[in-house]
């Protein structure tokens, strides 16, 4: 019955002969996959669509990728209430800072904000973020800002309860140097595998391109996933 | 120039009838009478030179500086009132730290100098304080922007410059600089200039001493902001004396040369003012 990604988490306010149910109990999780990569002239994000209370999926079509502002988008995953209440505050303060500055916000300063937040409330919060977007100045990036409030820019970036499924995959598929069409058929791979192993993350594949022209968004349906396994 | 306020002048919360606030006016004065500082922006950094006039032979070299580190890639010249001109470099130091602390990155100079200067305006806005009686200018490199140049006025506006000058010499410092091409300079051909323009604006006979503060920020110093190296200052101090004193000299031979209107007597003076001018450039 493992929807959060880490210890630590496990007493609950209320004790277990409250009237109740067990699931009611449970805090709503984004047990999930998320993950970005780079690629030349923007990057690639994807997450899976599902959302727990305990062993009751309480959404199956979410949408984890959240907008911060034109060209930045987050991954979000970890309590859903957390992760919703920190991407809305740093999205109010994106939007000031950029129009104080008058141009557009650097990704760089989006996953700043957030790891400001995660960092200073560690101890109350349950995120796991990856933030990634399109900049003028340094093209596409991907900045990882895991629970506990770290940050580091990386290429590609998994995170999730269903990412440990994927990092072998990752390690032997990933290369440096895709294109975009490239990035979201990995990206979808990917995603399928995980959401194949961890009980977690499933539903709907949602991908995002993002490019200095834009967004594009697509969605691939359960039965559209790609296969694996022959049985 | 000046004005008599006759009661409207008394405190910066007050308009005069011709809708000018006379207190922001006479703090531009404070600034008229300070030493003259320059700065000017070229193609791969930006450089600072200041006359600092010594008024005192007791002074230790080196002190009073008027060229402050505001961040790493960040410099400040100043002129006015030198202990307000501290104050407001304390005020940008903040700035600039807060800014990296939360956003994670270096500073953008347009929003250093709009936010400092919307702090020189408040103190512009009530009678219980006074505006500062400093003006300067703000330099940065960054690998993103490049190189900028802003400069603050008492009144609290800022505007980006390629070139801008402050204190008593401005008028004659600003022709000096407009005549240069600094588009496509390079900041060592720079730092000649700017101490060549020092040394012509500085007035011998009003001021006597002066000490020639210059630093720079740029793709030379790689991003950071600090004081031109003593060998490469002494070099500039020389070119610029050069420039001036041969300036002078030909000055006084043309003015020799309109008195004298004779070809035979003009022979003579061209070998001994040969002469003095090769021994000059040794």
């Amino acid at each position: 019955m493992a929807a959060y990604m880490s210890a630590g988490r496990s007493e609950n306010a209320f004790s277990t002969h409250d009237f109740v149910p067990e699931w009611a109990q449970e805090e709503v999780s984004t047990g999930t996959t998320i993950m970005a990569v780079e690629f030349d002239g923007g990057v690639v994000i994807g997450a899976d669509s599902r959302t727990t209370t305990g062993a009751y999926i309480a959404n199956r079509v979410t949408d984890k990728l959240t907008p911060i502002h034109d060209h930045i988008f987050c991954c979000r995953s970890g309590s859903a209430a957390d992760t919703q209440a920190v991407a809305d505050a740093v999205t109010y303060q994106l939007g000031f800072h950029s129009i104080e500055l008058d141009e557009p916000p650097l990704v760089q300063t989006a996953a700043n904000l957030f790891q400001q937040m995660c960092y200073r409330y560690r101890e109350e919060l349950m995120a796991g973020i990856i933030v990634a977007g399109w900049d003028k100045r340094r093209g596409g990036q991907v900045y990882t800002v895991p629970m506990g409030g770290m940050i580091v820019r990386q290429p590609m970036s998994v995170g999730g309860s269903g990412s440990s499924y994927i990092y072998g995959f990752m390690d032997s598929n990933y290369k440096p140097g895709m294109t975009k069409e490239e990035c979201l058929h990995f990206c979808t791979q990917a995603l399928a595998l995980a959401m194949e192993r961890d009980g977690s993350s499933g539903g709907v594949a949602r991908l995002a391109a993002i490019t200095e022209e834009g967004l594009e968004r697509r969605v691939v349906l359960g039965h559209q996933l790609p296969k694996f396994s022959n049985t | 120039m000046s004005s008599i306020g006759t009661g409207y002048d008394l405190s910066a919360s007050t308009f005069s009838p011709d809708g000018r606030v006379f207190q922001v006016e006479y703090a531009m004065k404070a600034v008229e009478n300070s030493s003259t500082a320059i700065g000017i922006r070229c193609k791969d950094g930006v450089v600072f030179g200041v006359e600092k006039l010594i008024l005192s032979k007791l002074y230790e070299q080196g002190s009073n500086k008027r060229i402050f580190n505001v961040d790493r890639h960040v410099g400040m010249a100043v002129a006015g009132l030198l202990a307000d001109a501290r104050s407001l470099s304390e005020v940008a130091r903040e700035e600039a730290s807060n800014f990296r602390s939360n956003y994670g990155h270096n500073i953008p100079l347009k929003y250093l100098s709009e936010r400092v200067a919307m702090y020189v305006h408040a103190y512009t806005l009530y009678s219980a304080v006074r505006p500062f009686g400093c003006s300067f200018i703000l330099g940065s490199y960054d690998q993103d922007d490049g190189p900028q140049l802003y400069m603050v006025d008492p009144s609290g506006i800022s505007f980006g410059y390629w070139g801008c000058a402050i204190g008593k010499a401005k008028q004659a410092a600003k022709t000096e600089i407009e005549k240069l091409q600094m588009k496509d300079m390079t900041c060592r051909e720079l730092v000649k200039e700017v101490a060549k323009i020092i040394y012509i604006v500085h007035d011998e006979v009003k001021d006597k001493a002066f000490e020639l503060e210059l630093s720079w920020v740029g793709e030379v110093t790689n991003g950071k902001h600090e004081l031109v190296p003593k060998d490469i200052r002494v070099e500039a101090e020389k070119y610029a004396k050069v420039c001036t004193t041969t300036t002078s000299l030909l000055h006084g031979i043309s003015v020799t040369w309109v008195q004298n209107n004779s070809t035979f007597k003009m022979g003579k003076k061209k070998q001994t003012l040969n002469i003095s001018l090769l021994s000059m450039v040794k």
